[in-house]
């Protein structure tokens, strides 16, 4: 059990599906709310992509800060990370959408969509890497401050069992 | 019903993405992201291939949108490239952080125009 890699422990392949399912219905209902209009900016998608890749971001770096993976993080990291924002976002449709905008004579505003969307987006996440990375030493400066919060600091301090509480 | 579908899909979606990606990442060691590119062109091409199946051979609602918002929605991903690409940047290989982003657009946008051609192709 232990030996076998994530990608083939079923339990982890359906916990993915599940924050999959959550989050492809979260981009389902506000692509709903806010339809595409004929040869229009495709504005559901660009802003359920962007805000996706800031929140990947963010949350990839607080739990890389944490130190070393533990089973609950990396099933939180699964089941948020790869399941729900990896369901919530999508290439596919961004792809189709720029390739349906250059069909209908839209090339410019198809062109666009993709450049801004990527360039935007590559911006969001690293905001968001940024921020998780910010928010970590913050946390810590504090922790250092205050030893009521924090409890032993250091690498002599804990031991074991500080990790195994988590 | 067509939301329950959606859902379904959408996790199967997310599902496959996980297996292939560790998969993939199982078997190439260099630092180009490989996996979710593969996924992102193979994701593009089946929701190109959809949308002319769709536009040219009637195929139709609900199972359409189940698979094209659901399953290639699902399986395909945007942040998982955007903060690959930001990981590329910070390991100080810029080149490829560019060739990586930029790359995957012009490769899904071609393979989602390539699926809509083969079947047009096949619809005349």
């Amino acid at each position: 059990m232990t030996t076998r890699p994530a990608h083939l422990t079923p339990s982890l392949i359906l916990l993915v599906g599940l924050g999959g399912a959550a989050g492809t219905g979260a981009r389902y209902a506000l692509t709903s709310a806010v339809p595409p209009v004929d040869g229009g900016w495709p504005t559901a998608t660009f802003v359920e992509n962007l805000v996706g890749a800031f929140l990947l971001g963010l949350l990839l770096e607080l739990l890389v800060r944490r130190g070393p993976e533990s089973s609950g993080t990396r099933r939180l990291r699964l089941a948020l990370g790869t399941g729900v924002l990896g369901g919530f976002t999508t290439f596919s449709t961004l792809a189709i959408e720029v390739e349906r905008l250059g069909a209908a004579g839209h090339v410019g505003t198809g062109l666009a969509y993709g450049l801004v969307s990527v360039v935007l987006g590559f911006l969001a996440a690293l905001l968001g890497v940024l921020a998780g990375a910010r928010h970590h030493s913050w946390r810590a400066a504090r922790l250092r401050l205050d030893p009521d919060v924090a409890g032993p600091v250091g690498p002599t301090a804990a031991g074991g069992v500080e990790e195994d509480a988590r | 019903m067509i939301t329950l579908l959606v859902l379904l899909f959408g996790g199967l979606g997310a599902s496959t993405r996980f297996v292939v990606d560790g998969s993939i990442r199982g078997r190439w060691a260099r630092v180009f992201p490989l996996a979710t590119v593969t996924i992102n062109v193979t994701g593009s091409l089946l929701i190109g291939l959809l949308n002319g199946a769709h536009l040219f051979h009637g195929f139709g609602s609900p199972w359409f949108t189940a698979v094209t918002t659901g399953f290639c929605g699902g399986y395909t991903t945007f942040s998982t490239a955007m903060v690959e690409t930001v990981r590329l940047v910070q390991a100080g290989e810029r080149g490829v952080a560019v060739a990586n982003a930029l790359g995957t657009l012009v490769l899904c946008v071609a393979a989602a125009s390539a699926g809509v051609g083969l079947m047009w192709l096949t619809g005349r």
